[in-house]
């Protein structure tokens, strides 16, 4: 997808990853041990479902976990262990070298300031520009993020702008330092389908210019196909599956991915196709089972997956890797719809 | 008494009397900032049962379509059908007996669940106002209805919070359908689910509208979910339908250039072939609602309008054979 600006170096590498919440007198696990790495110029997507762990991870990146919660392991950045970095130390990476873009772009803006008054902040806060300057670079932004006629943009409240307008906004104050990593934790689920192609096309084409590298957040597998050059998968607070973008489609391998690949709607299907279904619903966090998280959902489970969690192992090339058991025992995932289990 | 149809099967008879029939309707809001027209004239049919998939992005006037047609907002104009019988107009008494056969299904059916009450007097509820059967016979008919929405018979003593959003839309759909209705309008039903979920419900649906005969208004902004449930589908953009047409045929060949822009932007794995999509760069926000574009209300976004577009609304027509309709000057 973008070859031209990778450099092979990962600039954001993620190990043995650990958050857990306190609760009362009990330490609860809620991300455990996930590890990953970004290169420059790419785009890493993690997917999964609500409550498996992604967007926890994403706040963990950037230092910003609720106080209840605590993470462990190890976040380098560009080389750099940046996960116990605390107050000024972390705020000024999180406007230089790595940002995040939101679901809800109005959690990023502050209501009562125009949108051109808080790009020329962000600069300012981390570089020392003439505030004219700011204002320059305010402007070219807004351009680069294909905002209209930035001139007058400059000058409006939030609230005048659509809600793809405030995304391309909150966009451009990501890029204000030019950070080296950009986390979108679902940055389209709240708009419409055609806004939110172009908002992702916008992404891809800065990172491309860039080479910044993209850790993409969602729960759209739609969108993984077309946006990212890596996926991992993850399930109940761990990573189940991680591979090529395209490998994920044309041959998923863990029973969990080869589900959700099964369970979305299938473009020109035949009428009145059934969709495979995965029985069941996810453990809540406090009855993980001890074996696989996915064991009793999974039609393939047998009694060493129910023991202990199975490992992520290579397999195939060191990126692709799969944290099943008896992924080699499973046939080629049939593409007729079948129900998994009972 | 749980009616099956075998007539319905799965291929809804399109040449049978409509079930619903909706004329020219309009539903119009007023607000601080001027009167907004929600639903502009639209007009549209569903036989018995089929799946009409009805799509379009926020603030098109879907949901509002829905509810003017259980009567949930006041149309200010136009015609609903059902069976024939007009229902714009009907005093409430009289509509009472006509609601019976329209149900409808929301996003989140556990925010409308009155959390005090157990699932089995909520689903018995509707039974009670309309004082069908005795005690037990009801008991029994809820009892059936719950093994039919894959809930476990001890469902019906628990109260609403002790079920996951994806039971709790079981439960949604139980309470629509316990009084045996000929049409449901689903509005959003899955869209606030998980994908492994949303398969659970969407084949729900899917068993329910087989073995019932059942007609559903499926409203989604979600076309891969729309592509998969719908027999036929009309396509909305502020207050008016821009295209209907039988499922296939929109999908092989959509006539509208909102249509085309709009099934374009949808991320797909099987349709990676990369989209004609860039350089059409649509201005990304709807028109004032307030304010809607004279001529086609799509004319400012699109990439063909000429000067008819901009002065002269364009008509519902026959666009291909007489299932598939557009409202283009230019298709």
């Amino acid at each position: 997808m973008s070859a031209e600006t990778r450099t092979g170096a990962p600039v954001l590498e993620v190990d043995d990853l650990r958050i857990s919440f306190r609760e009362r007198a009990a330490e609860r696990a809620a991300v455990h041990g996930l590890g990953f790495s970004v290169e420059a110029g790419e785009t890493l997507a993690i997917v999964g479902e609500s409550g498996c762990g992604k967007s926890l991870t994403a706040f963990a990146l950037l230092g910003l976990l609720p106080g209840n919660a605590r993470a462990s392991g190890r976040v380098r950045l560009e080389g750099r262990d940046i996960l116990g970095l605390e107050g000024e130390a972390m705020r000024r990476l999180r406007g230089t070298r790595i940002a995040m873009i939101f679901q809800e772009p109005m959690t990023a803006l502050n209501p009562v300031l125009t949108i051109g008054a808080q790009i020329v902040e962000a600069i300012r806060e981390h570089e020392a520009v003439s505030a004219a300057d700011a204002r320059t670079r305010t402007l070219s932004l807004l351009a680069r993020v294909r905002i209209p006629d930035p001139e007058r943009r400059f000058g409006e409240y939030p609230h005048r702008l659509s809600g793809g307008m405030r995304q391309r906004v909150v966009i451009a104050m990501a890029l204000a330092c030019a950070p080296a990593v950009l986390v979108a934790d679902e940055p389209t689920t709240a708009l419409d389908v055609t806004v939110q192609a172009e908002i992702l096309d916008l992404i891809d084409d800065l990172r491309r210019e860039t080479g910044m590298a993209v850790v993409l957040i969602t729960h759209d597998l739609g969108l993984v196909a077309e946006h990212a050059d890596r996926v991992l998968v993850m399930y109940a607070g761990r990573a189940v599956e991680a591979g090529s973008a395209a490998a994920l489609f044309a041959a998923p391998r863990h029973p969990y991915t080869r589900a959700l690949v099964a369970a979305r709607p299938r473009p020109g299907s035949a009428l009145r196709q059934r969709l495979v279904e995965i029985p069941g619903q996810v453990p809540p966090p406090g009855a993980m089972p001890p074996g696989c998280a996915f064991a009793p959902r999974c039609p393939a489970a047998e009694a060493p997956c129910r023991e202990t969690p199975p490992p992520l192992p290579s397999v195939g090339t060191a990126a692709e890797r799969v944290a099943c058991l008896r992924w080699k025992d499973l046939r080629a995932p049939d593409q007729s719809p079948v129900r998994l289990g009972a | 008494m749980l009616r099956t149809n075998p007539l319905y099967g799965s291929a809804p008879d399109l040449e049978a009397r409509p079930l619903l029939t909706v004329t020219d309707l309009a539903v119009q809001y007023r607000t601080a900032g001027g009167t907004v027209r929600a639903v502009d004239g639209v007009s549209l049919e569903v036989h018995p049962g089929e799946t009409l998939g009805l799509v379009g992005e926020s603030g098109c006037g879907k949901s509002t379509l829905g509810r003017a047609i259980l009567r949930l907002v006041e149309p200010s104009r136009g015609s609903i059908r059902l069976d024939g019988r007009e229902l714009v107009g009907l005093p409430r008494r009289a509509l009472r007996g006509e609601r019976r056969r329209l149900q409808m299904v929301f996003q989140d059916s556990g925010a409308a669940l009155d959390p005090r009450w157990t699932v089995g007097r909520l689903i018995e509820e509707p039974l009670r106002v309309y004082g069908i059967g005795g005690r037990a016979e009801r008991r029994d008919r809820v009892a059936r209805l719950l093994a039919d929405m894959g809930l476990p018979p001890d469902a019906a003593a628990r109260h609403p919070h002790a079920f996951s959003g994806g039971q709790r839309q079981r439960i949604g759909i139980a309470r629509a359908l316990v009084l045996d209705p000929d049409l449901v309008v689903c509005d959003e039903p899955v869209s606030a689910l998980d994908v492994s979920i949303q398969a659970q419900i969407l084949n729900l649906l899917q068993d329910l509208q087989e073995r019932r005969g059942v007609a559903f208004l499926f409203i989604s902004h979600d076309l891969s979910v729309v592509e998969h449930v719908s027999d036929r589908v009309a396509v909305m953009y502020l207050g008016r339908i821009v295209e209907t047409a039988p499922r296939d045929a929109l999908w092989r060949a959509p006539a509208h250039p909102y249509t085309r822009t709009l099934l374009a932007a949808v991320p797909s794995p099987e349709r990676q072939a990369r989209r004609a999509r860039r350089g059409v760069n649509l201005p990304d926000a709807l028109p004032s609602p307030y304010a809607p574009p004279s001529g086609c209300h799509f004319h400012p976004r699109c990439p063909l309008a000429v000067e008819r577009c901009r002065s002269e609304v364009p008509a519902l027509r026959a666009f291909s054979g007489t299932a598939h309709r557009v409202a283009c000057h230019l298709a």
